[in-house]
């Protein structure tokens, strides 16, 4: 999947650069993590920070942030595990032709992600989570001369596209409930939220977008094919960020939205499904990367699942869990770029005996493993821990949540030995070529990720006071207190635990077995979700072919007909509803000069509709043009009449150009659209008469004409008000027609050029 | 086109038509005109000198491609509305220097709206231009 190999001559080149960069890379989010270390201790305190400016005063929009317990946390995972992704992606990519690119990426997306949890604005919000949707599309085509990265990346664009336009509805609505877009003050109206008989729609949109990010079921199909990306950003958006954006916005709403039935039943229910149905996909990989995201996908549900409660010890374990996963996910992701790396292949079945060739990667991916299995005296042990507690405080169903809980940590010990323990201590086999230990480089980081996983582990104090406590007082929305300890006793959920490594370590020894016993399984089912997204891209595709050969089928006739059939049909809807008739209208004295006005326009009109050769029609339109300009000039606008005549002459030379490549239209034979084109034109101008004649009947109580009679000397400097209001008071509105007249004539340039190449072939 | 009553006349009508463009541009804001009306003119005069010369010459007597005429127009109107934003005022409000009389008598001012104006003819004249001689090209 690497082509960095095959671009030795480009690589020598762009190297210098390149190198640069990837040694400066780390420093950014470094920088920012020690910032906001500094700021721990009053986090832990229980301070908040907010600060922002103004963006669109009207609309109450404000570029804010805000930084409290749970932003804090999840700021701090960001920036702190982007150091460590940026060390390992310098030289997991090193000499990448595409370095810089890859960089602007991941700098982007790291600063919508920080953005988006440190957001005090629910726009502001937004904006930032759209900005992870575009990078991380863009993350995950980088290697965009692969179809699948392409297509990948798109079905990710798509579904977490379509969350997002589902929350920004969410967000308006929950702004127009709460009266304000500031975070603090949504937080603050969490009563009237529940109260309004909004709250419905409120709750799914939003929790579509969740979902969406956070890949839940039905939405779950998009992280797996994600892994096209380069393992480090995998290990980035799939550890860490990305898909966590959906589980923080989720833990900043529960304190507006949960506390009610719909979010416990909705939110259980999903995860313990996404949950569910990912450990059994995760079972059947023998890619490891595929096996990781799975499981990403079980951990995704597990938070979701326990989010669902309002119990105090369910929310610790998801903050609990949301931690230990980000550093063992990350690791072990990072483990098998290197396998991918150093042996060429990360297929579990072609892997085996790299134990004995890489000592460090294999004490890195072991530490990384037994804390995602949750042994102790890991990290992962007191979240598994923490975890049951939580399950069984969980009020809705706690049987449910408890066995879900059992089962897909049971799979998730499973594929912990599948990562850590079949590539490097199973036999060897034999078409493997001989590997290496990895450059410092690239064992570095997740040496250090896991370590962390055990230090933590053994001194749960370090995190459990300056980052979980302060992000559960924020979600629960009361300072609360909580101890992570290893020993708690011989309780329940250590009784749980014992029953999970037994299912864990049962499954893996059958693994062969219930792999076979799941492919049979899988064969027979209908249809897979991602199955399902090509049917349904296929249909829009389908439909959206379909309405263009009718309605754009390439014939000006039927262009026209569309367009004046549905202006007519607005038009109509339009007069009916408002009721505007009958007109009583003063028809006006006109004298000689205008009837003759009138006389050469509508004779020109009737000439151009029945004349059988073009040319003749087009004389006959210069005619019906040149007495439109002096119906204006009779009116008093002079500088209209000026304008109509010179686009006259300008129409005739452009058509004159024109005239002689046009198809020749045969008039001796018998048509039928003529009778009909010519009722269509009737009723359309007839309809328009009629809605200007209204238009005038509806006494005019603006005063911005007005206003331009009386502004154009003293502020405009010009007696000419047309002129005046063009360049002067609606300026901004000229600047964009003249762009319009560039583009257009740029457009029909580009079209003549194509038919040019065209007919030279 | 081959008439030789045409590329006379032509010879002198060109010159005309383009001394009164500008004109009908810079009595824009009192009277009738403007660099709409001022765009289109020229452009005439262009379309008139192609008809009698034909569009190789006309190209040449431009001198320069209509389209980067387009764009400079369109950049020139961008940048005079940019002006405002020195003064603190919104992009694109008018900014007048006054240089003899006051508000009340006239007098002789100037201002960036005669420079949008002017990148409004440019627009106009190079998007009229640049569609006029690739039909003829076509």
């Amino acid at each position: 999947m690497d082509k960095a190999g095959d671009m030795d001559g480009r690589e020598r080149n762009e190297a210098a650069p390149g190198r640069l960069l990837s040694l400066l890379s780390p420093v950014p989010p470094a920088l920012f993590a020690i910032v906001l270390l500094i700021l721990m201790p009053d986090i832990s305190d229980g301070r908040e920070f907010s600060f922002g400016v103004t963006w669109v005063a009207a609309l109450g929009i404000s570029l804010r942030f805000y930084i409290d317990g749970l932003s804090f946390l999840f700021a701090l995972l960001i920036s702190g595990i982007g150091v460590f992704v940026a060390i390992y992606a310098a030289a997991y990519l090193r000499g990448h032709p595409d370095l810089r690119r890859f960089y602007f990426y991941l700098y982007l997306f790291m600063v919508g992600m920080l953005g988006l949890v440190l957001a005090g604005d629910l726009i502001t919000l937004f904006v930032f989570w759209e900005v992870t949707t575009i990078s991380s599309y863009l993350l995950i085509g980088f290697n965009n001369t692969s179809a699948v990265a392409r297509r990948s990346a798109l079905q990710a664009l798509l579904v977490t596209t379509l969350g997002g336009l589902c929350l920004l509805v969410g967000l308006l609505l929950l702004g127009s409930v709460a009266d304000s877009f500031e975070l603090r003050q949504v937080l603050a109206s969490s009563e009237a939220v529940h109260k309004s008989p909004l709250y419905l729609p409120i709750l799914i949109l939003i929790l579509i977008g969740a979902f969406c990010k956070s890949a839940q079921l039905p939405f779950h199909f998009w992280l797996p094919n994600a892994m096209a990306a380069p393992t480090p950003v995998s290990a980035y958006l799939h550890s860490a960020t990305m898909v966590k954006a959906g589980i923080y916005l989720l833990a900043r709403m529960h304190p507006i939205l949960a506390h009610t039935e719909w979010w416990e039943w909705i939110l259980t229910c999903t995860g313990a499904a996404t949950a569910a149905v990912a450990a059994v996909a995760a079972l059947r990989q023998t890619d490891l990367k595929l096996a990781l995201a799975y499981t990403t996908l079980i951990a995704l549900g597990t938070i979701t699942m326990f989010l669902g409660s309002d119990a105090s010890a369910a929310v610790a374990a998801a903050i609990t869990f949301l931690l230990v996963h980000s550093f063992y996910k990350a690791a072990l992701f990072m483990v098998v770029g290197i396998i991918d790396k150093q042996a060429g292949t990360r297929n579990l079945n072609k892997l085996g005996g790299l134990g004995r060739c890489m000592p460090i990667t294999v004490i890195a991916a072991s530490a990384a493993a037994l804390s995602m299995a949750g042994f102790p005296p890991f990290l992962g042990f007191i979240g598994k821990e923490l975890k049951y507690e939580g399950a069984l405080a969980v009020a809705s169903e706690p049987a449910l949540v408890a066995t879900v809980a059992v089962f897909v940590n049971a799979v998730t010990v499973t594929v912990a030995g599948m990562v850590a323990l079949k590539p490097f201590w199973r036999k060897k086999p034999q078409q493997l070529p001989k590997v290496k230990e990895a450059p410092v480089g690239l064992w570095i980081s997740p040496l250090i990720l896991s370590g962390l996983g055990l230090t933590f582990g053994l001194a749960p104090d370090l995190v459990g006071g300056g980052l979980v406590e302060p992000a559960l007082s924020a979600v629960l929305g009361i300072p609360e207190t909580i101890k992570l300890q290893l020993w708690h006793g011989i309780n329940i959920p250590l009784l749980m635990s014992i029953l999970t490594f037994i299912l864990g370590v049962t499954m893996y020894l059958g693994l062969r077995r219930l792999r076979a016993w799941l492919a049979w399984d899988f064969k027979h089912a209908p249809t897979s979700a991602d199955q399902m997204w090509d049917k349904s891209l296929e249909l829009l595709k389908a439909f959206a072919s379909a309405q263009t050969r009718i309605l754009q089928n390439g014939v000006m006739r039927r262009y026209l007909s569309v367009i004046f059939t549905t202006i007519s049909l607005a038009l109509a809807f339009a007069l009916i509803h408002s009721g505007q008739y009958p007109l009583d209208y003063n028809w006006p004295q006109l004298n000689l000069k205008e009837w003759a006005a009138l006389l050469l326009t509508v004779g020109g009109a009737f000439m151009a509709g029945s004349a059988r050769k073009p040319l003749i029609a087009i004389c006959a339109l210069g005619a019906l043009g040149v007495g439109i300009a002096l119906i204006y000039l009779f009116l008093g606008a002079p500088d209209v009449a000026i304008t109509q005549l010179l686009v006259e002459t300008l129409y005739l030379v452009l058509v004159a150009a024109i005239l002689p490549r046009l198809p020749v239209f045969n008039p001796g034979r018998k048509v039928l659209f003529r009778p009909r084109d010519a009722t269509l034109g009737a009723v359309l101008g007839l309809l328009i008469t009629l809605s200007l004649l209204a238009v005038l009947q509806t006494p005019l109580v603006s005063p911005t004409s007005e206003f331009f009679v009386e502004a154009a000397v003293p502020e405009g400097h010009g007696r000419n008000i047309v002129n005046v209001i063009l360049v002067d008071f609606r300026a901004l509105d000229t600047f964009g027609e003249i762009i319009v007249v560039f583009t257009a004539a740029i457009a029909a340039v580009t079209l003549l050029g194509h038919q040019l190449r065209r007919g030279k072939q | 086109m081959n008439s030789l009553i045409l590329q006379t006349a032509t010879r002198v009508l060109v010159a005309l038509i383009l001394v009164f463009s500008i004109y009908m541009l810079l009595r824009g804001h009192n009277y009738p005109g403007g660099g709409f009306i001022a765009g289109l003119i020229a452009a005439s005069a262009f379309a008139l000198f192609a008809i009698a010369w034909g569009m190789e010459s006309a190209q040449s007597a431009l001198r320069i491609p209509p389209g980067n005429l387009a764009a400079s127009g369109v950049l020139i109107a961008a940048l005079s509305g940019m002006l405002a934003l020195f003064s603190g005022d919104a992009p694109f409000s008018g900014q007048w220097l006054r240089l003899t009389g006051d508000k009340t008598t006239g007098g002789i001012s100037i201002s960036n709206v005669l420079i949008f104006d002017i990148g409004v003819y440019l627009a106009v004249l190079g998007a009229v231009l640049t569609l006029i001689f690739a039909l003829e090209e076509a």
